[in-house]
């Protein structure tokens, strides 16, 4: 074996040694680091499961033209394509009046009153073109083009524009954003919050061992040979703490997915958020590792920095 | 080997450690420098360790000059010299075998290396049998003797000895100065400091004296220092 390569392993085996022996320091750092691990993750899967919920809610809004049963294939063809004109329209459906009546039906099929008066007349029902936009909150092209006088003229019914669900999702938009914010600060804070703590774990485990430092500077010990073991020691803290803060996560969508039985509660649509992180899973634990150790190697470089300097003074 | 150009050091306005210091050391050459305390040994020392840099003059060790050093050089230069302490500088916590393979740790020697070379330099300094002895286990010259085990192990062309006797009694420190005339006949260039006049006398090598930062006499090779006397 080389030289460089036996260093390197000397390198780890010291660092391994350092975490044993300083178990204490080593389990405070590691906790902090697990809590900044664990609000990254649920921060991860929160965000996405709110953006889900939003979607979906958002994919039901639609403004529902009905149409005369008198206008003609070409009059509603026109409409079609104009409404696709408009910016934010994302789909324009149409539902024919047998399609509606076909909806009625399935929507009350447990009604045999009701199914049984409708089947007894013409069908009453208006054929209506559904459009979904892009952005609900910018329907005000759909609703110009929707109320011009002639277009008006071909509508049986007043146009439906599901303002209820809008300010439902106003509030969960809302929601969201409070929360992605909240999760940023906290990503941030326990962030630093952890780099501190690990810096001065380092930095203690450094003035513990100052003199035996020193006599290796006077040895010849490269910056590497001395910095290298306090490195390999704090990216065990990362990995330790991913793999806990990944497991954690784990155990806890087991818990919650059999407690409530996979259902959802409000905008927290556990099934979804269970699912997103499974189907992730190895994604996930890569992103964590990389993490942490990233924030043991930053803090351990950094808290090594002022004690491996020469002296440059003349 | 190593040469000292008008080296001048000063710490701060009132205190000049050095003040325009030449010296040329040839290979293989046994030097004491000797001066009281506070003249300017051990700085002169750490110059050459590069601990300390000078505020001017030039620097030269093995052909290695000072200024065009950079810090990722500094632990090269440190393994071409061996340095033994006043004050030992071995680590409490590991055997004596230990401490002396720990400096071939550091540049990467392998198990095998270390385990072949460690007990030869051992026996040189004279410590054969005590390589499982902690260093508090020994007496004050065996420790010293372990220093420059440790100073000598990666066979160093050079060898610096900051007053290496200065914590012991007469018998235990001859038991080291001899340690360090064998080396210096095996080839290694030796730098010694000390203020005991015996040894001194006894060893009848070249002495170099300082002063007040200055070089004041340099018995055996005056010609070299002619530069730094004139200023006298």
């Amino acid at each position: 074996m080389n030289h460089w390569l036996i260093t390197q392993l000397r390198i780890i085996k010291t660092g391994m040694q350092n975490f044993v022996r300083n178990a204490t320091l080593a389990i405070a750092a590691m906790a902090v680091m697990l809590i900044t691990l664990t609000i990254i993750l649920f921060s991860i899967v929160a965000n996405a499961t709110f953006t889900n919920t939003i979607q979906q809610i958002t994919d039901k809004i639609d403004v529902s033209v009905y149409l005369k049963d008198s206008i003609t294939e070409e009059q509603r063809q026109k409409m079609i394509s104009d409404l696709k004109g408009i910016e934010n329209v994302r789909e324009v459906g149409y539902v024919s009046k047998d399609d509606a009546l076909g909806i009625y039906k399935q929507a009350n099929k447990d009604n045999l009153d009701l199914l049984l008066a409708i089947s007894q007349t013409d069908n009453p029902l208006p054929a209506s073109l559904k459009i979904k936009p892009r952005d609900p909150n910018k329907i005000d092209a759909i609703k110009a083009y929707v109320e011009k006088p002639e277009i008006k003229a071909l509508q049986s019914d007043e146009t439906s524009y599901s303002g209820d669900r809008k300010e439902a999702i106003d509030k969960i938009s809302r929601a969201t954003t409070f929360l992605r914010q909240a999760g940023i600060a906290g990503i941030v804070v326990f962030t630093v919050v952890s780099i501190l703590i690990i810096f001065n774990t380092i930095r203690m485990a450094i003035f513990n061992r100052r003199d035996e430092l020193q006599i290796m500077r006077l040895l010849g010990a490269s910056t590497w040979f001395i910095r290298g073991p306090f490195v390999v020691e704090t990216v065990l803290y990362g990995i330790f703490s991913a793999i806990i803060s990944v497991v954690i996560c784990n155990s806890l969508f087991v818990v919650s997915a059999s407690a409530f039985e996979a259902s959802s509660l409000g905008v927290l649509d556990i099934k979804y958020a269970s699912d997103y992180f499974a189907e992730r899973f190895w994604l996930i634990l890569t992103l964590q590792l990389a993490i942490g150790i990233l924030i043991g190697a930053a803090s351990s470089t950094i808290a090594t920095r002022r004690y491996l300097k020469f002296k440059t003074t003349k | 080997m190593i040469l000292l150009d008008r080296v001048t050091k000063v710490y701060n306005r009132s205190n000049t450690a050095l003040d325009r210091i030449s010296l040329h050391v040839e290979p293989k050459e046994f030097v004491i420098i000797i001066g009281t305390s506070g003249a300017g040994k051990s700085t002169l020392l750490k110059l050459l360790t590069r601990e300390e840099k000078p505020t001017s003059g030039k620097i030269v060790v093995g052909g290695l000059d000072y200024d065009k050093l950079k810090d990722r050089d500094i632990p090269l230069l440190r393994r071409k010299i061996g340095v033994v302490f006043q004050d030992f500088k071995l680590l409490q916590n590991k055997t004596v075998f230990e401490n002396v393979a720990f400096a071939l740790e550091i540049v990467g020697y392998g198990a095998r290396e270390i385990n072949h070379t460690v007990p030869r330099v051992l026996d040189i300094v004279g410590l054969k049998g005590k390589e499982k002895r902690m260093p508090l286990e020994l007496s004050g010259g065996e420790r010293q003797r372990v220093a420059i085990a440790r100073a000598i192990v990666r066979q160093p062309k050079i060898l610096i000895a900051d007053e290496p006797t200065g914590n012991l009694d007469p018998k235990h420190a001859w038991d080291v100065i001899k340690v360090l005339e064998k080396i210096n006949r095996y080839g290694t260039t030796v730098l010694l400091t000390t203020h005991n006049q015996e040894i001194v006398n006894k060893l009848k090598r070249r002495v170099v004296t300082i002063k007040d930062g200055r070089v004041v006499s340099d018995r055996a090779n005056a010609e070299y220092n002619r530069a730094a006397i004139n200023h006298q």
